[in-house]
C-alpha cells in the first residue's frame, strides 16, 4: 500500500470548480466540489449528463486546468501544475479507462499494453496485465479482431499495467451490453481487490453502484450526495 | 447559392491549408508549362518575324574572288529566290583603351545601302557615305561592350594597311545574332564584331573591285534545298568556293537553335511531374475527406440528393483547387515567362520582341491541369457517389491491421511500440504510402535532374581548359604562314612556349551525312594541348588517321578504324578518305585533329602552319598585346581567360536561372506533398496521439509518430528519386547535346547531398508546421466520442 500523505487521502478536491464561457454567458460546470478519496477504494459517481462528473474526472486526472479551487494527489497538488508536470502524473500515477476504449488499431492488445509499459517507472509484464483481465488467449489480436468488452479489458489492462494508484474510468460499460458490460466490471473490481488501485468509475448507469465502497452522486455541478456502500456485492450480480 | 455550395465553400475555407498546397503544386506544373512553351514559343516567333523583315538567308558560301557576273549564274539556279553577292573579311582591329588586340568581321554595304539578303537593322545613326574618312556601322553587342557611341573612331588593318574608321551607326543582322570569331567557340562580345562599310572601301583595301567572296541565297517555297547547294557549288567551285550550307550550319542561327532547342526540352520534362503530383496529392486529400464525411454523405443521400449530385459536389471542390492552381500558375507563369523572355531577347539583341500569347497554350495548360485533377478524384469520388444512405450513416468498420512481421521477430528484437504504429500504418495504405514516396522522389529527381549540370559543366571546363586546351593564348595567322612564324612569334615579348597548328578547312562525310569542321593539325609530341579519352587519359595524335571527337563520330555514326570522306574547301580542293584512328571527348564543337604533319601532307603543302598556341608570362601580357598590335600582319590573339570568362557568363545567364527556378519549384513539390500526407496522418491519428497524451505520453513522443512517418517517406523517396534523377539529367544531356555544345554526363555524390538536403529541409518545415497541431489536440473530447 503506498505511502499516503495530504491527510491520509491519496486523492482530495477543496472547492474544485471550473467554469466555460460561452458567448455573454458564463456556464459553471462544475461548482466548489469537495471530494476525499481513500488508497484503494472503489468509487462510483453517478449523476446525469451535464452533471459534472466528467468535468471532475478530468480535472483530477490532469487533463484539464481548474477555473478555481484545488485538487492534491497524495501532496501533490495537481490543480498548480504545468502542462510538463501533468504529463508525468498522468503517465505516472493515473490509469485511464475510456468509454470507446481508444486502443490503437495498428496494434495487437499485447502491443497495446506494451506502450504504455515501455514508458512507465514500475510497471508489471504485459502479459500479467493481460492476464489480470483474462485475456492471455486473446493477447496477439488486433483491436478490429476482438469483441467490444475485450477491447475495453485491453484498454483496463493498459491502464493498470503501469500499475497506477488511481484508475479513472468515464462510462467503460457505456459501449457494451450487459453481459460484456459485467465481464468488463469484474475486471475493475479484481484489479481493485488484488492491486488496492484507488479506482473511480464514471456512470450513469445506477445499477453499477452495489459494487462500490461509495457512491458520489453529482447534480448540476455540484455533489448531491455521497453514500457508503456496507453491503458491497460482487460484480457478477450486477443487472441491468 | 445551394446548401451544398455553401458546404463547399466551408470545407474550401476549413481546408485552406491543404487546398493552397495542393494548388501550389498545380500552379507550378501550369507555370513551367507557360514557362518553358510560352518563352520559346515568344522566342520562336520573334526570331521568325526577325529573319522575315531581314530577309534572312537560306544558303551562304564564301569564295576566295568571283566577279560579279556570276551572281548571275547562281540566280538562275533551279529554286533560287534571290542573291546577294558581297565582301566579307575578317581583320585584326586596334581599340584605344584596350590593349588586347580585337578582331572585326568587315562586310560590305552596296552603294544604295539597300541589301538583298541580311539586311542591317539600324539602331541608331544612319548608314555610311562614301568619302574621306571610312564611315561605319558597328554591331550593337560589340559596341556596348566596348561603351562604342555614334562619332567615336578606331584603327583596322585592312589586307596590311591600317585604316582609321568612324563610328556612323548601330546595327543588328540575323545573320549575326551570336557574333562568333573565327575559330573560336563562344561568342566574345568586346573583342569580336561586325563592321558594315561601304563597298567601295573593301573592294579597293582587298582589291576585289567588281567582285564578291561572299553569297548568300533564299530558296523557293518547296525547292529542294540539297540541290540548290550542289548546283551553288558546282557553280562557284572554279571560283575557290569553300562549301555552301544551310541555316542549320550557319554559327548564329546554330547557336539560337541550340538554346531554344534546350528551352523546349526542359519544358516538356517538368510539368508532367507536377501534374502527376498534383493528382495523387486531390486523390488522397479526396479519400480522407469522404471518409470523414461518410456520415453527412449518408444523410445527403437519405434525405433525397442523387449519387450524381453528390458526385458532382465533391468534382466541385477538385475543381475549384483547379481553378486556383490555373490561376496562380497563368499569373506567376505569364509574368516569369515575360521577364525569361525579356532576359532572353536582350541576350540576343533582338530588335523586336514578340510576346506569344498563344490562347492555346493557357487552354492546354488549364485543360490537363484540370483533366489530372478530375482523374485524381475519380475514385474518391466514386467512392462517395456508391456509398448506400444506411451505410454510410454507420461509421466505417474499424481499420483492420495485420502483422508484417512474424511473431518471433518482436520476441527476439525490441522495437518501440510508437514505431510498429508508424510502420503498420504506412503499410495500411500502400497505395497513399507510395504515392508519398513517389511525390517526394520526384522532387529528389527534378533537383538531380538540375543540380548536376551545374557540376556537368564545370567538368566541361575543367576538361576543356585546364585539361585539354592548356595553353594561354592562341594567335590566328590571317591565312597560312611558313613554320618559321613560330619561331617569329617566340621572339616576342612575354611569350614562354609555342605550338604550332594547322587548321585545314574541310567537309568530312559518310555517305549522305558530311559537316564542315577543320581538321587541326597539332604536333604528335605537343605538350601545351592535347586530347583525352572518356576515361581523361591522354591519347597520342598517331602519325596518320583523324582523331575525331565523339560528338562528330556521332553524327557521322562512325568508329575507330572506319574511312570517312574528306573534302577540302581550301587550295586544290581534292578528295581523301582517310581513317578514323581514336575517339576522344570534346564537348564544345565538333573537333578533328591529325598529326601536324599528316595535315600539311593532306593539304598537300610544305610546312605551312594557321597559327600558335603560345603560354604568355603574365606580367608581360600587356607588352605582348603591344607588339600585336604593331605587326598587325601576324594575326589575331584569343585568349583562354576571356573565353573562359565568356563561356561562364552565358552559362550562369542560361542555365543557372533555371536552376534557381527549379530548386524552388522542387521545394513546392516535397512540401505540398508532406503537408498533405501528414495532415491526413494527423486527421486519422489524431484520436490515437490524444489517447496515448492522456495515456501520459509527452508532446515529443506523441510528435514521434507524426515526424517518424514522414522521415520514413522522406529516406525511401531518396535512393528512388536518385535513380529518377539520373534519367532527367540523361535526358538533358540528349536534349541539351547540339552541335555546338554537348554536356558531359558527370553526377557527384554532392549532387545527390544537395538534392537531399533541399527535399528533407522542406520535408521538415512542412512536418513540423502540422506537428504545432499535436499541441492542440482535444485530449478530453477523445474520452467521450467514437470516431
Amino acid at each position: 500500500m503506498p505511502n499516503v500523505g495530504n491527510g491520509g487521502y491519496l486523492l482530495r478536491a477543496e472547492k474544485l470548480t471550473k467554469t466555460y464561457s460561452a458567448g455573454p454567458t458564463t456556464i459553471i460546470a462544475l461548482d466548489a466540489v469537495d471530494f476525499v478519496a481513500s488508497a484503494g477504494e472503489f468509487i462510483v459517481i453517478l449523476g446525469p449528463s451535464g452533471s459534472g462528473k466528467s468535468t471532475f474526472l478530468n480535472l483530477v486526472g490532469g487533463l484539464d486546468t481548474a477555473t478555481s479551487g484545488a485538487a492534491w494527489f497524495r501532496d501533490q497538488q495537481i490543480t498548480s501544475l504545468g502542462d510538463a508536470a501533468l504529463t508525468r502524473y498522468r503517465r505516472n500515477s493515473v490509469g485511464f479507462v475510456f468509454q470507446f476504449y481508444n486502443l490503437v488499431p495498428s496494434l495487437t492488445a499485447l502491443e497495446n499494453v506494451r506502450l504504455v509499459t515501455e514508458i512507465a517507472k514500475t510497471p508489471m509484464p504485459a502479459e500479467e496485465a493481460l492476464d489480470l483481465v483474462d485475456l492471455t488467449d486473446r493477447m496477439d489480436h488486433f483491436p478490429a479482431q476482438l469483441s467490444g468488452g475485450e477491447q475495453q479489458r485491453v484498454a483496463i489492462a493498459r491502464a493498470i499495467a503501469k500499475r497506477p494508484d488511481l484508475l479513472l474510468c468515464d462510462e467503460p460499460t457505456g459501449a457494451l451490453d450487459s453481459r460484456t458490460g459485467i465481464v468488463v466490471l469484474e475486471a475493475l473490481t479484481k484489479v481493485n481487490s488484488e492491486l488496492g488501485t484507488t479506482t473511480l468509475v464514471i456512470t450513469h448507469n445506477a445499477a453499477i453502484r452495489t459494487i462500490a465502497h461509495r457512491v458520489v452522486s453529482f447534480a448540476d455541478g455540484r455533489i448531491a450526495s455521497i453514500e457508503a456502500n456496507s453491503n458491497r456485492q460482487a460484480a457478477s450480480t450486477v443487472r441491468w | 447559392m445551394t446548401a451544398l455550395h455553401l458546404k463547399l465553400l466551408r470545407e474550401m475555407t476549413r481546408l485552406w491549408a491543404q487546398v493552397l498546397a495542393i494548388a501550389l503544386v498545380m500552379a507550378a506544373g501550369v507555370a513551367t508549362l507557360i514557362i518553358g512553351v510560352g518563352t520559346y514559343q515568344s522566342l520562336d516567333q520573334t526570331r521568325q518575324v526577325y529573319y522575315r523583315a531581314n530577309r534572312f538567308a537560306d544558303v551562304f558560301a564564301t569564295v576566295t574572288q568571283a566577279p560579279r557576273a556570276v551572281l548571275q549564274s547562281v540566280a538562275e539556279i533551279d529554286g533560287v529566290l534571290s542573291v546577294d553577292g558581297r565582301i566579307a573579311k575578317v581583320a585584326v582591329a586596334d581599340i584605344e583603351g584596350v590593349t588586347e588586340p580585337a578582331s572585326v568581321l568587315l562586310v560590305s554595304l552596296s552603294k544604295d545601302g539597300g541589301q538583298a539578303l541580311n539586311r542591317l537593322h539600324l539602331r541608331s545613326g544612319r548608314l555610311p557615305e562614301p568619302g574621306g574618312v571610312i564611315e561605319a556601322v558597328v554591331s550593337e553587342v560589340f559596341a556596348e561592350a566596348n561603351d562604342f557611341r555614334i562619332g567615336f573612331q578606331f584603327k583596322v588593318v585592312m589586307n596590311g594597311a591600317l585604316r582609321q574608321i568612324r563610328i556612323v551607326g548601330i546595327g543588328l543582322s540575323p545573320e549575326y545574332v551570336y557574333a562568333v570569331a573565327p575559330g573560336e567557340i563562344m561568342p566574345n562580345e568586346g573583342r569580336f564584331g561586325v563592321v558594315w562599310v561601304p563597298e567601295a572601301v573593301l573592294a579597293a583595301a582587298y582589291d576585289l573591285d567588281g567582285a564578291f567572296n561572299a553569297v548568300s541565297l533564299r530558296v523557293l517555297p518547296g525547292a529542294s534545298e540539297m540541290d540548290v547547294i550542289a548546283n551553288l557549288d558546282r557553280v562557284l567551285a572554279p571560283f575557290g568556293g569553300q562549301g555552301a550550307y544551310g541555316r542549320p550550319q550557319q554559327t548564329s542561327h546554330a547557336y539560337l537553335d541550340s538554346e531554344l532547342m534546350q528551352l523546349r526540352s526542359m519544358s516538356s520534362v517538368l510539368p508532367p511531374v507536377f501534374l502527376l503530383v498534383a493528382a495523387f496529392l486531390v486523390n488522397m486529400t479526396l479519400t480522407r475527406l469522404i471518409a470523414l464525411e461518410r456520415e453527412q454523405i449518408g444523410l445527403l443521400k437519405a434525405i433525397g440528393y442523387s449519387a450524381w449530385s453528390i458526385g458532382w459536389h465533391y468534382i466541385e471542390f477538385v475543381l475549384v483547387i483547379a481553378v486556383f492552381g490555373v490561376a496562380i500558375g497563368i499569373t506567376f507563369g505569364t509574368w516569369a515567362g515575360g521577364g525569361l523572355t525579356n532576359l532572353y531577347a536582350r541576350f540576343y539583341s533582338f530588335p523586336i520582341l514578340i510576346f506569344s500569347r498563344d490562347p492555346m497554350l493557357y487552354l492546354l495548360a488549364g485543360g490537363i491541369t484540370v483533366a489530372s485533377a478530375v482523374l485524381g478524384a475519380i475514385r474518391a469520388v466514386r467512392k462517395a457517389a456508391q456509398l448506400a444512405p444506411a451505410v454510410a450513416m454507420q461509421p466505417p468498420a474499424p481499420p483492420a491491421y495485420r502483422s508484417v512481421l512474424p511473431g518471433w521477430f518482436s520476441s527476439v528484437i525490441q522495437v518501440r511500440k510508437t514505431w510498429i504504429m508508424v510502420s503498420r500504418h504506412l503499410l495500411h495504405w500502400p497505395w497513399r504510402t507510395a504515392g508519398g514516396v513517389l511525390g517526394l522522389s520526384l522532387s529528389v529527381a527534378v533537383l538531380v535532374g538540375s543540380i548536376w549540370s551545374i557540376g556537368g559543366v564545370e567538368h566541361m571546363i575543367d576538361y576543356t581548359f585546364n585539361k585539354t586546351e592548356r595553353q594561354d593564348a592562341t594567335i590566328g595567322f590571317a591565312g597560312t604562314k611558313p613554320a618559321s612564324a613560330a619561331a617569329t612569334v617566340a621572339r616576342l615579348p612575354g611569350v614562354l612556349a609555342v605550338e604550332p597548328f594547322r587548321a585545314l578547312a574541310v567537309e568530312i562525310g559518310r555517305g549522305h551525312v558530311t559537316r564542315r569542321v577543320a581538321i587541326v593539325g597539332r604536333p604528335a609530341d605537343g605538350a601545351l594541348t592535347r586530347l583525352l579519352d572518356s576515361s581523361l587519359a591522354p591519347v597520342k595524335i598517331p602519325e596518320s588517321g583523324l582523331v575525331m571527337t565523339r560528338a562528330l563520330a556521332d553524327i557521322l555514326r562512325v568508329g575507330r578504324g572506319d574511312v570517312v570522306d574528306i573534302r577540302l574547301l581550301e587550295g586544290r580542293r581534292h578528295n581523301r578518305l582517310v581513317h578514323v584512328s581514336a575517339i576522344v571527348e570534346g564537348y564544345l564543337g565538333l573537333g578533328v585533329f591529325m598529326e601536324l604533319g599528316a595535315v600539311q601532307a593532306l593539304a598537300l603543302e610544305g610546312n605551312r602552319i594557321s597559327g600558335v598556341n603560345i603560354t604568355v608570362d603574365t606580367l608581360m601580357q600587356d607588352d605582348l598585346f603591344a607588339a600585336l598590335k604593331q605587326t598587325p600582319s601576324l594575326g589575331q590573339i584569343s585568349m583562354q581567360t576571356i573565353a573562359l570568362k565568356q563561356f561562364r557568363a552565358t552559362m550562369a545567364q542560361n542555365l543557372f536561372v533555371m536552376i534557381g527556378v527549379l530548386i524552388g519549384l522542387a521545394g513546392v513539390i516535397a512540401f505540398g506533398v508532406v503537408y498533405n500526407f501528414s495532415r491526413i496522418s494527423l486527421s486519422e491519428q489524431g484520436r490515437e496521439m490524444a489517447s496515448l497524451r492522456v495515456l501520459g505520453f509527452t508532446r515529443t513522443e506523441v510528435s514521434v509518430l507524426l515526424l517518424a512517418e514522414i522521415a520514413m517517406l522522406t529516406l525511401l523517396a531518396q535512393p528512388l528519386g536518385w535513380a529518377l534523377g539520373i534519367l532527367i539529367a540523361l535526358g538533358m544531356v540528349e536534349g541539351f547535346s547540339s552541335e555546338i555544345f554537348s554536356m558531359p554526363f558527370v553526377v557527384g555524390p554532392e549532387v545527390f547531398a544537395y538534392s537531399s538536403l533541399v527535399v528533407m529541409t522542406a520535408a521538415l518545415l512542412s512536418g513540423l508546421l502540422v506537428r504545432r497541431r499535436v499541441d492542440r489536440l482535444d485530449l478530453i473530447a477523445v474520452l467521450k466520442t467514437r470516431e
